[in-house]
């Protein structure tokens, strides 16, 4: 855990309290209504629209000094965006932050939910680049509403039979749309659908922000969060043949990882810090070894020793 | 076959829709006013009259699609009557799915192009709440048979297929919920004469095995004949003159009537 000053020239968590209090109104009506995408006054950040602005004015109208924060992109810690997210905050809070998903009180995240399910008491706050799941379907916002208002969703199952009259099965891979509470449809942002059914009953609560299209929504803990499928046609997740490389998990989200230019690859854990912890305490993955050699992963204490 | 159609509603005392003084006007401009007529279940009503007397303005009111400046619609359902413009929009927007549907006279307007002619029979299905892919997959497949449309078609879009065929398949997703009443705006326009004499047959056909009700637009007298029971026509978005189709047809009062039927005959 990291404990860093927070810089005085800024008000703490950044946004003045009017924003703050104005947020946190539209986070209070958002988790009234599971699902629904409450409008929200979205404010300028020092961050260009689209890079998570959204995620970033819940998490800052939230944000309290005893909180501890976890930031992730694609599901990792280090990756330029999270790290550029993670120091923001350190700078206007000074809160401290972690990489471990159980010590974080609010892990703002995106395109990933974390591996190791989350605890009641926790707030996972996601970035939405698109947040309405009928947009494909229909292009007016006005329409859109009318649809959401009379839950006149027979279109969205309209996208999932020409997937399986096409492909044989659903397609979709990610931004896979679910039910929530069993009245509104909702998109669960670019997550894989592989993370949807953490989503379902998640003692957590579970906020998402659009900056650019100024819309919060939400989903209180121990909330119903369906994908949405045929009777015929159950929805499914991702599976892979083989396990991570690094620590040998089989229940993961892997990512392809490309090893060097020889057509070299493997398939690791896109959840970093699930992976760490469990190489941590000992488990190896068969290419654990190679991935040490090429500086791919440091050395964690409790790995496997490499020659 | 009229006389049987009359007997029948006899025995069947509720119209299942009613329009009543339907008035709507653009501004100045009358596009239909003072309309009033009663539809029985199972019968099928023509409209005629040159264009722009108001044939189109008063199917889209009929069909709930457009708000009448003037008069009132009603449509029986559940065995009472309901006036469409009163009840709230959710609940006419469901009837409208389920209880009638329009066939457009330009097939764009009423079917998804960039949907398959299978996801766009099974739209209304999964509208209504069906969720099992194989059934409705096989009743997409039943209703692009009955409308002519080979089963190996049935994963194309709109757009690979003939003018016809896009027409036949607009008639398939209104057909398919098995609606009470269909609204039909020159179901046959646009297309060639011997497609158009197949398109007609199928309708007859469809219209008569299913009872429905049908209200269908045309300014062509003979796809009047052909299908309706009774005939309304119309001028300067009034009603000039109305009776049995055979009637009206053969025996025409009003002048402008007589006026229509000679010009078909003249052609
Ligand atoms: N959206 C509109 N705005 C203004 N005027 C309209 C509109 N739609 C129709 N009208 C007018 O209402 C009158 C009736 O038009 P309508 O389209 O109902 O005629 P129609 O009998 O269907 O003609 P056609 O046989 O050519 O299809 C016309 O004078 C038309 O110009
Ligand atoms: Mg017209």
């Amino acid at each position: 855990m990291n404990t860093p000053h927070h810089d005085p020239d800024y008000n703490f968590g950044y946004l003045d309290e009017q924003t703050k209090r104005m947020v946190r109104r539209a986070l209070l009506k958002a988790i009234a209504i599971p699902g629904y995408q409450v409008p929200f006054g979205s404010r300028e950040m020092p961050l260009a629209r689209g890079w998570g602005t959204g995620g970033i004015q819940i998490t800052a109208a939230l944000i309290g000094p005893a909180d501890t924060l976890k930031v992730i992109d694609q599901g990792a810690d280090d990756t330029t965006n999270a790290v550029s997210i993670r120091r923001f905050f350190e700078r206007v809070s000074g809160v401290a932050t972690t990489e471990l998903t159980e010590d974080a009180t609010i892990i703002q995240t995106r395109h990933r939910i974390p591996e190791k399910p989350l605890e009641a008491g926790q707030i996972l706050v996601y970035q939405v680049p698109q947040p309405e799941p009928l947009r494909k379907l229909e292009p007016s916002e006005a329409e859109t509403r009318k649809m959401h208002a009379w839950a006149e969703y027979g279109g969205m199952y309209v996208r999932l039979y020409e997937d399986i009259a096409r492909y044989g099965h659903v397609a979709t891979t990610y931004s896979y749309p679910v039910l929530v509470n069993g009245r509104y449809v909702m998109s669960p942002t670019p997550i894989p659908k592989f993370d949807n059914p953490k989503m379902d009953d998640m003692p957590a609560l579970q906020l998402f922000g659009a900056g650019r299209e100024k819309r919060i929504y939400a989903i209180p803990p121990y909330t119903s969060v369906k994908s949405l499928d045929f009777e015929d046609h159950p929805f499914t997740v991702q599976s892979w043949t083989e396990p991570c490389a690094l620590c040998a998990a089989n229940d993961s989200y892997l990512d392809e990882v490309i090893t060097d230019d020889r057509g070299g690859r493997m398939f690791v854990c896109s959840d970093s810090s699930y992976c760490e912890d469990r190489r941590a305490k000992g488990h190896v993955g068969k290419e654990l070894a190679t991935a040490e050699a090429l500086a791919y992963v440091g050395h964690v204490e409790g790995g496997s020793d490499v020659a | 076959m009229s006389l049987e159609r009359v007997h029948d509603m006899n025995a069947e005392p509720d119209p299942i829709l009613i329009a009543q003084k339907l008035t709507k006007l653009y501004g100045d401009r009358i596009g239909c006013r003072d309309v009033s007529f009663s539809l029985w279940p199972g019968e099928v009503l023509g409209v005629v009259g040159e264009s722009g007397s108001g044939k189109s303005t008063l199917l889209r009111c009929l069909a709930g699609i457009d708000r009448p400046t003037g008069g009132e619609v009603m449509f029986r359902h559940a065995d009472k009557p309901i006036s469409l413009f009163d009840i709230p929009e959710p609940t006419r927007r469901k009837l409208m799915r389920t209880e009638w549907g329009i066939v457009h006279q330009n097939p764009r307007d009423g079917l998804r192009m960039d949907v398959s002619a299978g996801g766009n029979v099974g739209e209304r299905l999964m509208d209504r709440g069906d969720r099992h892919y194989g059934k409705i997959r096989a009743a997409a497949i039943d209703w692009l048979t009955r409308v002519e449309i080979g089963e190996d078609r049935i994963d194309d879009r709109p757009r690979q297929f003939s003018g016809g065929m896009q027409q036949r398949l607009q008639i398939a997703r209104v057909l398919v919920p098995e609606p009470r009443l269909v609204f039909m705006d020159e179901p046959t326009g646009g297309l060639d004469v011997s497609v158009q004499a197949r398109l007609l047959d199928l309708l007859r056909v469809l219209v008569r095995d299913l009872g429905i009700a049908a209200v269908i637009v045309t300014h062509d007298l003979a796809v009047a004949r052909l299908l309706t029971d009774r005939l309304m026509v119309m001028k300067d978005g009034a009603v000039v003159e109305e009776g049995l189709t055979d009637q009206v047809l053969d025996d025409p009062q009003h002048a402008y009537t007589q006026l229509l039927t000679s010009a078909v005959l003249a052609a």
